[in-house]
């Protein structure tokens, strides 16, 4: 129930990248006949991932992973159009690997405008436009929180940026599989997507660059990925993120409707059987596979604990979870009060679930939630769980 | 990350719960920082015959403040005054560095009980001395550091 953080491999995944081991094991790089083979698996892989998100293969440059594309996208930019300006715009709820690398920026002497969200976690396309100075140079809100699941409106912020010719930059990296991505229609000029989101492998993402977008390289070195990211490549990662980008786009409307049933039914039973219980996120705009609860007077590593000693995987935004002082930035910039911020659980569904497990979690929360408020000295006798023996 | 110990403490907790008739009743934290503790003293002749907790928090926290309610039982007021928040993380063998604080806020809350008696009695009450896991410092773990 933790899909959100990471999810399994699927076999065909898994079977794409297997002969590039010890088989294709050659240096794309290299000119011999036998590294061709490494070369064109990762080419086919660039043309899979061009092809989910409506990009010319050449536009598609492999990376590490998803904080790797957003440091990229982000310091990339900043630097290469400094002459132009030195602000940018993102939103409060961006994840740390886009919200530290501004601050690292504004370090470096650039400004960052960090855009409020409603209630339900959007931006509003307006305050981008409001937020967009002469000095703006980019504008980087993500296309879905992976916190909350709230679905933000990527191509109407792709068209306020470019209307004020400014670039604009998505972390795409929770939405790909769940969201259709078309980098033409929604005015994306840069996109972070990582492998591990959607049954691919860990340690292999990418950076979606608009032909002809100035920003600088992070990693300097060989001439790798047109010489714009050195290191000679991840090839059997590279294969299997291309291969798992295309099965995650193949059908996104009939997955989505399989998860989102499990996931609405995971929702109304908790609700119906957990007293003081609030559903975080928007009710419409949100990924399907998406839950996040906040259980008043109880504390999220708790619930976690408890429901990990019954074998669920969750996850909280409580700070006592991560070690931080704060609660999550996502929830605190949603308006929930502290207190009901260290209260939230994340389900987040993946393709190995099944019906039975909705029935478990269903089993399992209320008994944990209830067991936690006993224990509180916050709970109102109303908000008890009767124990069932 | 926690230990055996701990884990016990946090499932299975032994005193939690409201003494309708406490003689003493601490509560430290607050729910902005994401711990609250409360814990209820039954007083006879000085000694603490029962003692219970109530804890909003993370499995540290639960953990703390139920041995600490343990290990005041049949205790002398000054013997439980004299709890420290190591002694608690010895009995619970070890807390993770960023927990510690939770075991300083169980003996605070004991702390609290024990004043709260003393009040209730027309009795000054005990002053803490420097706080043994920061000498005074600043361990980030008292209300007055923020």
């Amino acid at each position: 129930m933790d899909h959100a953080a990471t999810t399994f491999m699927k076999p065909e995944v898994i079977a794409a990248m297997a002969p590039y081991f010890s088989e294709h094991f050659g240096n794309p790089s290299s000119l011999y006949r036998f590294a061709a083979e490494s070369r064109q698996g990762v080419e086919t892989a660039r043309r899979q991932v061009a092809a989910a998100i409506g990009a010319n293969p050449g536009e598609i440059n492999f990376c590490a992973g998803g904080s790797e594309a957003d440091n990229w996208a982000i310091k990339g930019v900043a630097l290469a159009n400094r002459e132009r300006g030195n602000h940018i715009v993102t939103s409060a709820i961006e994840h740390h690997a886009v919200l530290h690398t501004c601050e690292w920026l504004e370090r470096q002497g650039f400004s960052v405008t960090y855009l409020p969200v409603d209630e339900f976690g959007r931006v509003d396309p307006a305050d981008v436009e409001e937020a967009i100075t002469d000095r703006t140079t980019l504008v980087s809100v993500m296309a879905a929180n992976n916190e909350i699941g709230t679905i933000q409106p990527v191509a109407e912020i792709g068209r306020v940026a470019h209307d004020h010719g400014v670039l604009f930059h998505t972390d795409a990296v929770q939405a790909v599989g769940a969201v259709p991505i078309d980098v033409e229609r929604m005015e994306i000029d840069l996109l972070s997507l990582s492998g591990h989101k959607f049954y691919g492998p860990k340690g292999a993402g990418a950076l979606y660059i608009r032909e002809g977008t100035r920003i600088e390289s992070l990693i300097h070195g060989g001439g790798q990925e047109r010489g714009r990211r050195a290191g000679t490549e991840n090839v059997p990662g590279i294969v299997g993120f291309g291969r798992a980008i295309e099965l995650a786009t193949a059908d996104i409307e009939g997955h989505n409707r399989c998860i989102a049933a499990m996931r609405d039914r995971l929702v109304r039973g908790i609700l119906a059987s957990i007293p003081d219980t609030r559903v975080n996120g928007h009710p419409k705009e949100r990924l399907a596979n998406n839950a996040n609860f906040s259980f008043r007077y109880v504390e999220g590593e708790s619930i976690l604990l408890l429901l990990d000693a019954h074998g669920i995987c969750a996850s909280t935004g409580s700070a006592c979870s991560s070690g931080s002082s704060e609660p999550s930035h996502v929830l605190l910039a949603i308006g929930l009060p502290h207190e009901e911020a260290h209260g939230s659980l994340r389900l987040t569904l993946g393709d190995a679930n099944t019906e039975d497990d909705v029935d478990y979690v269903l089993e399992v929360l209320p008994e944990v939630i209830g067991r936690l408020r006993k224990i509180s000295p916050l709970t109102p006798s109303c908000a008890r769980i009767p124990e069932v023996d | 990350m926690y230990t055996e110990k701990v884990i016990t403490e946090f499932t299975n907790p032994q005193y939690v719960g409201e003494l309708a008739d406490a003689d003493g009743v601490g509560e430290v934290g607050s729910p902005t920082c994401g711990d609250i503790m409360r814990i209820y003293l039954k007083v006879e002749e000085d000694r603490i015959v029962d003692a219970r907790f109530q804890t909003f928090g993370c499995a540290a926290a639960i953990a703390s403040s139920s041995m600490a309610t343990r290990m005041i039982r049949d205790l002398s007021l000054s013997e439980a005054w004299d709890l420290s928040n190591a002694d608690v993380v010895d009995a619970l063998g070890g807390l993770p560095a960023g927990k510690v604080h939770c075991s300083v806020l169980a003996r605070d809350a004991v702390r609290a009980a024990i004043n709260d008696y003393r009040t209730r009695r027309g009795l000054e009450p005990w002053e803490a001395g420097p706080c043994e896991c920061c000498g005074g410092a600043g361990c980030g773990s008292h209300p007055e550091n923020g």
